[in-house]
């Protein structure tokens, strides 16, 4: 994973959780962090408009900590980019 | 205080256009959902929903008399001629003059707002219609229905999101309870089947993908529904004097605020209102037969929902039936309680308790007797319909065996 993603992912959960963005982590799981279904629902709004992908529920289930929603939105960035190679 | 007989009974909805159409489906387990048709699936993740299908206002309403009402407000009146048709009320002026009517609409017509801003927004034009106010108030149910029947007694609207219906109803049986009405329609409608509207149920990542399936293992969420349900609620002395059919007694209303998050449920404030629903109707909780459950089918409600009727009903809950019709009439948000309230009068008059539909497989968290996809023959004096708003505004009524 790059470190440019996970930056991205961290400010996202900061900002759409209004929290300062140095509590949030690679290791923080989300009951830490007091995030609950609404929130982490925003979060995924706000991930998809950040990254230009679209999460379907499916990847979201199971998902609890920030280190797994790291992986899901570099699996879909991946999948995005494949897209457009094929694509060309 | 008075007794409260339902003399009266309306629905439409995907089950079907009438009350004898809805009992059908739900004594045979038939569900309504399907592929969404009025509108534009390929936008949407999720594909089906509980839609009155075909749907045209034509055999109800004259062209120009429908321009003014969005589809929700004529769901209202549609359920509304039917009950007041069923309970055979013979109208005096005294009659008109003292009538109430309570409806409950989640998001009023709100349909009709969403096509209006398109042509705001993406269209480019600089004007709405200007029937667009008149058409999404969320009161446009009930006055429609004081204009159908020249009820000029007190008449509102109550919205409580997806308890909308049952505060209404609720409501209505407490003053008809207390003498300040003779008469009361009540009831709730709903049609939330427009683009933003949809989009807005999908970015809260609620909805199923595939079909209704509460207190199943493999649920996936709710589906959304439309339609509407009214009941003629009577003082049941006045309406045995009358010789009017009494379909069944409502006997308790109780509410509860759940005071602790926008969206998700609490087991203690769902049982805090199915506790004072029992206070209100002043009975023990081994009287309760039947629970016709909020049972949503999301992966939060139904657990919740478990637990809650545990704590009430203690060892009793292993007695108990409850299902969730909206696995058969979809989630109907603002019309959900009326309808389900409807469902539950149904299953105490005619001994048949209608089931959970596509139910597959038994969750250990929802571990009770959900009468799993067929309906079952059982004479049960006393029930529960139970609706848990978004908000944490919860909403039971208690009815009797007519």
């Amino acid at each position: 994973m790059s470190d440019e993603l996970i930056q991205r992912v961290l400010k996202v959960i900061a900002t759409s959780k209004r929290i300062p963005l140095q509590t949030v982590t690679i290791e923080s799981d989300f009951q830490q962090l007091g995030i609950d279904s609404m929130d982490a629902v925003e979060i995924l709004f706000a991930l998809e408009n950040e990254f230009d992908i679209s999460i379907p529920d499916d990847e979201v289930r199971g998902v609890r900590n920030v280190r797994q929603m790291c992986e899901g939105v570099e699996k879909l960035v991946a999948a995005k980019a494949d897209g457009v190679k094929a694509g060309q | 205080m008075r007794r409260v007989a339902i003399t009266g009974m309306g629905a439409i909805c995907a089950l079907g256009r009438n009350t004898a159409e809805f009992a059908e489906a739900l004594r045979e387990g038939r569900s309504g959902i399907a592929p969404i048709e009025s509108a534009d699936r390929s936008q949407l993740r999720f594909q089906n929903g509980a839609e009155v299908r075909g749907y045209s206002h034509q055999p109800y309403f004259d062209d120009r008399r429908a321009d003014f009402m969005d589809r929700f407000a004529q769901f209202a009146v549609i359920a509304a001629r039917e009950a007041v048709a069923d309970a055979g009320v013979s109208w005096t002026p005294e009659l008109r003059e003292t009538a109430a009517i309570i409806t409950g609409s989640c998001v009023g017509g709100q349909s009709t707002e969403d096509i209006g801003f398109r042509e705001l927004y993406k269209l480019g034009h600089s004007r709405v219609h200007p029937l667009t106010i008149p058409k999404t108030m969320a009161n446009a149910g009930a006055s429609h229905i004081s204009m159908e029947f020249g009820i000029t007694g007190p008449s509102f609207t109550i919205s409580t999101a997806c308890s909308s219906s049952g505060h209404a109803i609720g409501q209505a049986f407490w003053m008809v309870r207390a003498g300040s009405t003779d008469l009361a329609i009540a009831g709730g409608s709903e049609a939330t089947f427009s683009l933003g509207i949809l989009k807005a149920w999908e970015a809260m990542r609620v909805v199923s993908p595939e079909t209704c399936r509460p207190f199943s293992k493999d649920r996936r969420g709710m589906i959304l529904g439309e339609g509407g349900a009214m009941l003629v609620l009577e003082p049941l002395e006045i309406a045995r004097a009358r010789g009017a059919r009494i379909h069944a007694e409502i006997v308790g209303f109780g509410m509860s605020s759940d005071a602790c998050h926008i969206t998700q449920p609490s087991a203690e404030g769902a049982a805090r209102a199915m506790r004072a629903a029992l206070r209100d109707a002043g009975l023990a909780p081994e009287q309760i037969g039947y629970i016709n459950a909020h049972g949503t089918a999301t992966l939060a409600n139904d657990p919740t929902e478990v637990a809650a009727i545990r704590s009430v009903f203690g060892p009793h809950a292993e007695r108990l039936a409850i299902s969730s019709t909206k696995s058969m009439h979809g989630h109907t948000l603002g019309a959900a309680a009326a309808l389900e309230c409807l469902a539950a009068a149904l299953a105490l008059r005619d001994g048949v308790l209608p089931p959970t539909a596509n139910f597959t497989e038994p969750d250990p968290q929802c571990d009770l007797d959900v009468i799993p996809n067929h309906a079952r023959r059982a004479q049960v004096e006393y029930a529960l319909s139970n609706s848990f708003a978004f908000g944490g505004l919860n909403a039971v009524l208690a009815l009797r065996k007519g």
